[in-house]
């Protein structure tokens, strides 16, 4: 069991006002690289931008971070099934 | 009955009286007695719609019903039994009830969640009702919901696929509160390994159920979205993909096969050794197998698909995936004989149950391998092959743990003992009904006869009539069982504490156990299935 499930992880106002604006920066970042045209590499580039934006608020919006060793087990596991699920599904199509 | 006041007298929240005190409770132990009810009443309802179904069957041409009634008669019949009666029976009855004693808290980790999970089913099961007699009829798409039929037809797909909606959302707030309470409700001297094997097993089981059910549940939707604004998801012609909705459709609904065995072998692993006097062989095996279940058993889906016209790769790829399920499932199976193997065993009928289920499991489960190959599946896809070994996992396996866990856990539930007599009867008759009724779609499956057909050629007949005769066998044993349980709280024979000699923390409470579960500290022992004191005792008296 967990021994520290009663402490609850404050964050200042300061390191959240920095992730808000980490997010903004990078939503401009994300407007600005789709109007450069890097071939088959948009994609995964606009991806990555998000993938990073999604990281930054569950770790400090959400609080992941700061949370015990089981939830972020529990976590990790849940996006490891859904990319499991997606990129089975993806296969089938891919060898048709 | 115990002197000590049980949680029927005692209301929680304690202000509530008459039937607020049943609606509005809190209390883990009177919501799986109104999931009890309510699971029981479809149960019976889906029964009722399976007996006709076979009984239609039991001749060629219409008899009882006409082909379109026949196509929504199976429908419900596995819209019910999967959804609202398979599903949620095992955790949401005996989970809710035992789960939170088994780890020696007083609830679950969210009372007012568990409350509005069973109003999520009761809604779910009500729109069920309505989706009958509204919109174009009795929904027919059977419980696949496959598209294009069941975009196209003018049946009442949408409030069926919404109620089916709103079942997944209770089952899985259920998983939710479970995994929750296992991680933080259990009494500090409890680690991992001292966790009971039902309580691992609905654990596993939660972590399905919160995986999976969403991607159902956008399924569904999206299938209602289909329907009513034409986008073109699933359809060729708008660049969508009808493989795709199989996909999306499998990765829940195989998992949930799990969903349904993996606590009813929980139950099994509680069962097998309290009657055989002696320590479960293979704990941890157990433990991991659970797991490794709910693991492997995610990963299979397409094994449904092997005809749907997915790549070759895939059959493959999935068909090894497959076989490796067997793996964990048969530890169990040799975990639970080699217990049995010396033991003192005391023949009551939860056992008895329990060990016809690990015969009609293990024939389903080796039916499995033939219908996991893909040579073989392409012969027998979509016979009655296929339900007769869906029946011998599902029924035969969890519905047979339900029936365990049912005579098992009744004396704590009610503190009441049914008459074991009858009781040896009304399993007697509903395996021997069994047999009749499901080996001969084995054989019909084989001959070529597909499932879901309302009429057959005349070589089937035979097959057919004796499958209908060993349906109402086993009707009649389960009303007979459902009868003698009923009795039991009108004639109210008391049943002591521990009526079976049982070792983990439900028996060390009164039955029916008082509000918040336990009168004294709660015990743990080193070993969950230590019966050193057990056997103390019957030695001395």
């Amino acid at each position: 069991m967990s021994k520290d499930s009663s402490i609850q992880h404050m964050m200042s106002y300061k390191q959240l006002a920095l992730v808000l604006i980490s997010l903004l920066i990078l939503t401009g970042v994300t407007v600005g690289v789709s109007y450069v045209h890097m071939g088959i590499f948009n994609v995964p580039i606009a991806l990555g931008i998000a993938c990073f934006k999604v990281s930054l608020v569950l770790l400090f919006f959400m609080h992941l971070k700061y949370e015990s060793i089981a939830i972020k087990v529990s976590f990790l596991s849940t996006v490891g099934f859904l990319a499991i699920m997606i990129s089975f599904t993806f296969w089938d199509v891919a060898y048709r | 009955m115990s002197d000590v006041k049980s949680f029927f007298d005692t209301p929680a929240p304690a202000h509530l009286t008459g039937i607020k005190a049943w609606l509005l409770t809190h209390d883990h132990k009177r919501l799986a007695i109104m999931y009890l009810w309510a699971v029981m009443f479809w149960f019976t309802v889906a029964i009722i719609l399976g007996l006709l179904i076979r009984i239609e069957l039991m001749s060629i041409g219409p008899t009882i019903m006409g082909a379109k009634l026949y196509n929504s008669a199976f429908t419900l019949h596995g819209v019910i039994m999967i959804f609202l009666f398979i599903i949620p029976a095992i955790p949401a009855i005996f989970g809710n009830f035992i789960l939170p004693i088994q780890l020696g808290a007083d609830d679950v980790f969210f009372p007012r969640l568990n409350l509005l999970s069973w109003y999520l089913y009761m809604l779910g099961g009500l729109l069920a009702i309505v989706s009958l007699f509204t919109g174009g009829g009795f929904p027919d798409t059977g419980w696949t919901f496959y598209v294009p039929f069941s975009v196209t037809t003018n049946h009442s797909v949408p409030l069926t696929l919404t109620a089916a909606f709103i079942l997944g959302m209770s089952s899985m707030l259920t998983g939710l509160n479970f995994i929750t309470t296992v991680h933080r409700m259990r009494v500090k001297e409890m680690g991992w390994m001292q966790i009971p094997l039902f309580t691992w097993s609905l654990y596993a089981t939660g972590w399905v159920q919160l995986l999976a059910t969403p991607v159902i549940s956008i399924t569904l939707l999206l299938v209602i979205f289909e329907r009513a604004f034409g986008i073109g998801l699933f359809d060729p012609d708008k660049g969508g993909d009808p493989v795709l909705y199989q996909h999306l459709f499998w990765m829940y609904s195989h998992p949930v096969v799990y969903v349904m065995i993996l606590p009813g072998m929980g139950i099994i692993s509680e069962v097998i050794p309290t009657f055989s006097r002696k320590a479960i062989f293979g704990y941890k095996a157990i433990v991991w197998s659970s797991m490794g279940i709910a693991v492997a058993g995610s990963l299979v889906w397409a094994h449904h698909m092997y005809t749907s016209g997915i790549s070759d790769t895939a059959v493959f790829i999935f068909s090894l995936l497959t076989y490796l399920v067997a793996i964990p499932t048969a530890i169990k199976v040799f975990s639970w004989v080699a217990t049995l193997y010396k033991a003192s065993i005391e023949m009551t009928p939860p056992l008895l149950y329990a060990l016809i289920f690990i015969y009609l499991f293990t024939v389903g489960g080796l039916t499995g391998l033939v219908i996991g190959a893909a040579g073989t599946n392409i012969h027998v896809h979509d016979t009655q092959f296929i339900v007769a070994h869906f029946h011998f996992t599902m029924f035969g396996g969890a519905g047979f743990a339900f029936f365990a866990g049912l005579h098992f856990w009744w004396p704590k539930m009610f503190g009441v003992m049914y008459n074991i007599k009858k009781a040896y009867i009304a399993a007697t008759l509903i395996t021997v009904g069994f047999m009749f009724h499901y080996v001969p779609m084995f054989v019909l499956g084989m001959m070529g006869m597909p499932r879901r057909y309302f009429d057959y050629l005349p070589q089937f007949a035979q097959g057919n009539a004796l499958a209908g005769i060993g349906g109402i066998i086993m009707v009649i044993g389960l009303l007979l069982m459902l009868y003698n349980l009923v009795m039991s709280l009108r004639e109210k024979v008391v049943a002591p504490e521990n009526p079976w000699g049982g070792v983990t923390l439900e028996w060390s409470v009164p039955s029916p156990p008082p509000v918040h579960n336990f009168v004294t500290a709660p015990s743990v022992k080193d070993y969950p299935y230590d019966f050193s004191e057990v056997l103390k005792k019957a030695a001395q008296s």
